[in-house]
Order: C-alpha cells, then structure tokens, then sequence
C-alpha cells in the first residue's frame, strides 16, 4: 500500500529532534482500505459460520483461524504502526505473544481437545 | 519543546522529555510493555475457555440447544451470532475511528482547504466517534449479558458460563476503560485543544483501543465462530 508523505506523514511529535526516528504513517485512503478489508473478512468468517457445508468440512477451523489471524495481523501492523515503528516495539510485542501463543498450544496439548492427540 | 515555544503555548508546562537512551519515548516503550503483558493476561484467560469448552455438564451450552432433564425446559444454543457479528463489526470500525482521530491530531497545524480536509482533520468528531462505537459495543454485551442470564445461563452455571463470563467481562472493563480513556482526551481537545505536540497521548490512547480490538477478533473467532 502506498505511504502519503505529504500530509499524513506528520511528525507525531513537533518536539522531537529532528535528528531523531520519525514514524511513517500510512495515509487517510490506506485506513479506509483496511477498515473494508476488516469488514470483508469479518463478513467472510460469518457466512462460513451459515454455510453447513463448510462447518461440516475438515478447513472450516484452520480457515476460521487463518481469517482472524490474518484480521489481528492488519489491525496490529496498520493501525497499531507496527509495520513502520521501531523494531523495540515489534519485540516489545511479538515476544510475549509468542510466549502467549506458545503456552496456549502446550495447554490445548496437555488438557484441552489436542489431548486425544497425543 | 524548546522553552519558547512552551512559553508561548497557553498552559506552559516545564520542559519534561522522557526519552531513554534508545531515543524512544518511555511512554511509548511503556504503553507496548503493558500492551505486551496484556496479551499474557487474555491469553491465559482464553485457554481457560477453551480448555473448559465442551465439558460442562449442564447447559445452557454455546452451540448445542438442550433440554434440563429435571424441569423439561428446551433451552437453545445460546450465543447469538447476528448480535455478536454487529458488536464485532461497530468495534473494527472504531479502530479506524480511533486512527483517524490520531492523525487529525498529528495534522492539526496543516491547512485544511476543502470540506473532506476539514472533516478528516476533526479530532473532536473521530474521538467522539470512537467512544460511541466503544459505548454502542458496551451496549451489545450488557444486551447479551442480560439475555444469557434470562435463558438460564449465569457465571455460575457450568463451566462454559464461569468461562464465558470471566473472558467476556475482563475484554468489556478493558473497553470501558478505554472509553474513558478516550473522554479524558476529548475533554482536552475542548479545553485547550488536542494538537500535534500531544500526538503522542493520543498514539498512546489508540495502542491500547486497537490493542482492546484485536484481543476481541480472537474472542470472536474462538468464543463464538468454532463451534
């Protein structure tokens, strides 16, 4: 998607040392984009949910989950900036997600429904 | 800000800088720290749901209807997806008003010479925007809330209940909070006016909003969509 440097790409802060890191935002027309795509997938996630084929299919899980993660991702690398921040942030974040998601799939393994696949 | 120019806004404030020796605001590195442990925090509670999913031994459950074996009562398969759709669809769209709030702050000094300029450059109007999307998705879940307990399903219930209600309550206090959040900022912009040099409270503010929206994209796929 395309970067406005013109006049969404204000400094956030006219305090800053020029010299300093200066955050790229994306422009109006992208946050529009992303807020359509959002609700497309979102829309696409609740017609899987009607169809009784695709419930009764073996992707109707992955594919639920491929969505919303695909949905987390753009919010967090869009509007949360993390695609143009500083990577602190990015670690800042993604580490203890990775924890996170790591601990839910060794509980899921150990006590919930991947249990029976052990 | 250098000294003049903080003499010369309204309400002058010392000269207070928080950047550390990476050159980032420890504002920002604190907001995303917080934001960090959080995911912790709902991660933990969302493994609990699951774990706990589909062993509770009375309904009402979330997907299947079932009928009380002591009073004969039918009750139905209790999440309601239509309402959970249109609260999920009002809190995607007040990420997108939040982050148009963020950069009519951040472009507040810029000219606007035309209407849509001008109505993108409010960030009075973005930020009463996202706490009414915030206060209409409230809405929903006391809606749902109410309606759970009506059909016969309460935090202590069973297990799918105490799960549901724990993981639900801690994402609404988190969006209560952020609309208040979002209030204390609007009442600034009224007071003196939200202007680029607070850009970075309002990022701030729009983090933990947008943080609050993806925590609710896992609960709805999880909670609601698998069944």
């Amino acid at each position: 998607m395309e970067h406005d440097t013109t006049y969404a790409d204000a400094p956030a802060e006219i305090s800053h040392d020029p010299a300093e890191h200066v955050e790229h935002h994306p422009q109006w027309s992208t946050y529009w984009k992303v807020a359509l795509i959002l609700g497309i997938i979102t829309a696409v996630e609740v017609w899987m949910y009607y169809s009784p084929a695709i419930v009764a299919s073996r992707g109707f899980v992955p594919g639920l989950l491929v969505l919303s993660a695909l949905k987390f991702a753009i919010v967090v690398m869009f509007y949360m900036h993390l695609k143009y921040d500083h990577k602190l942030f990015r670690a800042l974040f993604t580490g203890p997600l990775f924890i996170a998601a790591s601990l839910l799939i060794a509980l899921m393994f150990l006590f919930g429904h991947l249990a029976a696949k052990l | 800000m250098t000294a003049p120019a903080a003499a010369a806004h309204p309400i002058a404030h010392p000269v207070v800088h928080h950047y550390t020796s990476t050159g980032l605001d420890s504002r920002k590195i604190a907001i995303w720290a917080f934001i960090g442990s959080e995911c912790m925090l709902f991660v933990s509670l969302i493994s609990t749901y699951l774990i706990y999913k589909g062993r509770s031994r009375v309904g009402p459950f979330p997907h299947e209807a079932w009928v009380d074996p002591v009073t004969g009562r039918h009750l139905h398969a209790i999440l309601n997806i239509p309402v959970t759709s249109m609260s999920t669809f009002t809190l995607l769209m007040s990420s997108l008003f939040m982050v148009l709030a963020l950069a009519a702050v951040q472009n507040k000094a810029l000219p606007k010479n035309t209407r849509g300029e001008r109505i993108l450059g409010s960030s009075k109007l973005w930020l009463w925007a996202t706490a009414i999307a915030g206060t209409t998705f409230l809405g929903f879940q006391a809606f749902e809330f109410t309606s759970f307990v009506h059909e016969g399903l309460s935090i202590r219930t069973n297990l799918f209940g105490s799960s549901f209600f724990t993981l639900t309550g801690f994402h609404g206090a988190h969006v209560t909070a952020g609309v208040i959040w979002l209030l204390t900022l609007l009442s600034i912009d009224y007071k003196r006016g939200l202007g680029p040099k607070d850009a970075l409270k309002v990022d701030i503010a729009a983090l933990y909003w947008h943080f609050v929206d993806v925590v609710w994209i896992a609960i709805f796929t999880l909670v609601y969509l698998i069944k």
